[in-house]
């Protein structure tokens, strides 16, 4: 079963045409997409800048109260 | 602090995502309505047995592959601009948009991945009819990805069925029934899919006048037509019904919006419905310029269509910055008062948290409670901040819907001249169905301006203005990532345009 499944898909990738240059450009997409812009370009600002779930709520319960968050205590 | 952030990195950030969506809804609709015209041309052939309805098939389907291969993982990039340029909004509805998006992927996999294979690599390897299964499963797999994208940006236009959680900062699924069968989530799934529908019949429609006015492919060209002109057609008519359908829904939950649509700044009984019109550039809010230059109204329609009550009211853009307390609506102005109240209780209970401060925690949290519903009016400094931009989205709405009631016309055509067999002979109307692929895309994307610009300042209404949703970062990172992707974009699209070209010349033989 596995071998056919195998195959088929062997043989449905061999007899393509158009289809070979559309895998080679899919291919380089998601190289440049995950190789190149996520790693260099898009890192996700909360997994870089924070080690934790409890970080990240602070930092984002900091970020959208902050105009209106009083003092520290020691200030008051 | 919040007032200091450089608001041009919002607009790059906002640029950049415009640009990505744009662009990746180049592909989808395509996607969407072709894979269900295949499913339509394969049955035909399934049904008869006749050997010209399988090389249409095979040579439409053809197409889109190509349009599949260049629009994947285009949509992935959204993705990465959410972790980037958008992590305070990212963090805030992560658990409502997992589930959405966890079944997408689910479905995506699972019914396009393997029914995929089958459909390009199966004709003549499997049965005929476990073959045309599979192109329906991919045609029905690939709308309900589409389902669970539209149902996220749904909530995002009218967030239900969640509550927000101070400790944890993130709006969190109380009801998954109520975020998917919301309204404006259901509004949004049909009208996107089925103007899809009629997008991919007018590309039907256009590549096969293009064989006719070549006199090329003469047979495939005119069945071609005589199924997409159809589809098209029934498609149309479900537009206009989930079209209707949206606007009404928006003057319930995003009544600025639909005022935006409309240019309409003062609210009045039986409104009427802009024709056409050139809007007045220096008409602000509040103020008693005429909003029009010039315009052709139709009497007491918009009443009807946003209240499906002739004669009702309609409220404007000043009703509802300012309040109209004839119809009970309340102001901007006083649900920013609600709205900082909010903020100010949810700092406060921050603080009291981080004292360890429990009855202050307390009270903060009941202070909270009743205001919570006003809390992105809270970040707002002046109620005009609420507004669109009333000029981009009224000028692409009525793009949009001019487009959206020539288009049908264009299919009746088609299915009238070619039920008389002289399409090959109406050389006007064939060149009208090459520009149509062009002027449905138009119609496409405008409707998206219309969505997505109407919902402003919004990134989630009513309770996370885009100023708030962003990351700190600096607007040269995004000015950079942004022309990175304009050149990247642009390079694939000319690569599908060549390649699109190339095999429609080759025409059902390259296959």
């Amino acid at each position: 079963m596995v071998r056919r499944i195998y195959d088929f898909y062997l043989e449905g990738f061999r007899s393509m045409t158009t289809g070979r240059t559309l895998w080679k450009i899919v291919i380089i997409k998601l190289i440049i997409m995950f190789g190149v812009l996520k790693i260099f370009f898009f890192p996700d600002y909360l997994h870089t800048n924070f080690t934790s779930d409890r970080q990240r709520a602070d930092h984002v319960l900091d970020s959208i109260t902050r105009p209106y968050t009083p003092p520290p205590a020691a200030e008051r | 602090m919040l007032e200091q952030l450089d608001l041009t990195m919002v607009n790059w950030a906002r640029a950049q995502f415009a640009l990505t969506a744009m662009y990746h809804w180049l592909f989808v609709p395509l996607t969407l309505g072709l894979s269900f015209l295949l499913a339509f041309f394969e049955t035909l052939y399934v049904r008869t047995g006749n050997e010209e309805w399988r090389r249409i098939t095979k040579f439409w389907m053809g197409l889109f592959g190509i349009n599949f291969a260049i629009g994947v993982a285009t949509g992935i990039i959204l993705e990465f601009e959410f972790g980037t340029n958008w992590s305070n909004y990212s963090w805030m509805v992560g658990d409502i948009f997992g589930a959405p998006l966890a079944i997408e992927g689910i479905f995506a996999f699972f019914l396009e991945a393997t029914f995929f294979a089958v459909m390009f690599f199966g004709w003549d390897r499997v049965s005929k009819r476990f073959h045309l299964l599979s192109t329906w499963l991919v045609a029905i797999g690939s709308n309900l990805s589409a389902l669970w994208i539209l149902v996220a940006n749904g909530w995002m236009q009218f967030p239900v069925g969640m509550r927000f959680n101070p400790d944890s900062a993130r709006f969190e699924m109380q009801d998954i029934a109520s975020v998917i069968f919301s309204p404006v989530a259901i509004s949004k799934f049909t009208h996107a899919t089925t103007s899809s529908f009629l997008l991919a019949s007018l590309f039907v429609i256009g590549v096969s006048s293009w064989f006719l006015l070549k006199g090329r492919h003469l047979e495939m060209a005119k069945r071609s037509i005589l199924v997409a002109a159809v589809f098209g057609l029934v498609s149309s008519a479900f537009v206009g019904f989930t079209g209707d359908e949206a606007a009404y829904t928006n003057a319930r939950t995003q009544p600025m919006k639909l005022a935006a649509f409309e240019g309409l700044y003062k609210g009045t009984d039986s409104a009427g419905l802009v024709a056409m019109g050139v809007m007045n550039h220096d008409k602000v809010p509040g103020d008693d310029k005429d909003p029009f230059l010039f315009e052709v109204k139709v009497p007491g329609l918009l009443s009807l269509l946003a209240n499906r009550e002739p004669g009702s009211f309609v409220p404007g853009v000043d009703d509802l910055l300012y309040g109209n307390p004839a119809h009970h609506i309340v102001g901007i102005n006083e649900k920013m008062v609600r709205g900082k109240v909010a903020l100010a209780a949810l700092a406060s209970y921050k603080t009291a948290k981080q004292d360890g401060n429990a009855p202050a925690a307390a009270a903060a949290l009941a202070a909270f409670a009743p205001q919570q519903d006003y809390l992105g009016f809270g970040y707002l400094k002046s109620p005009e901040e609420a507004v669109p931009p009333v000029p981009l989205v009224f000028y692409s709405f009525h793009i949009m819907v001019v487009l959206g009631t020539m288009l049908p016309l264009i299919c009746l055509l088609f299915l009238f001249f070619t039920y008389k067999d002289t399409i090959a002979e109406q050389r006007w109307l064939l060149g009208l169905g090459v520009i149509s692929v062009f002027l449905a895309h138009v119609a496409s994307q405008t409707g998206w301006i219309v969505a997505e610009v109407g919902r402003q300042p919004w990134a989630i209404q009513n309770l996370l203005p885009v100023t708030v949703a962003r990351s700190n970062l600096t607007t040269g990172a995004v000015q950079t990532t942004f022309f990175m992707f304009l050149i990247l974009f642009t390079t694939l699209l000319i690569a599908e345009v060549r390649i699109m070209v190339k095999q429609i010349n080759k025409g059902p033989e390259g296959n």
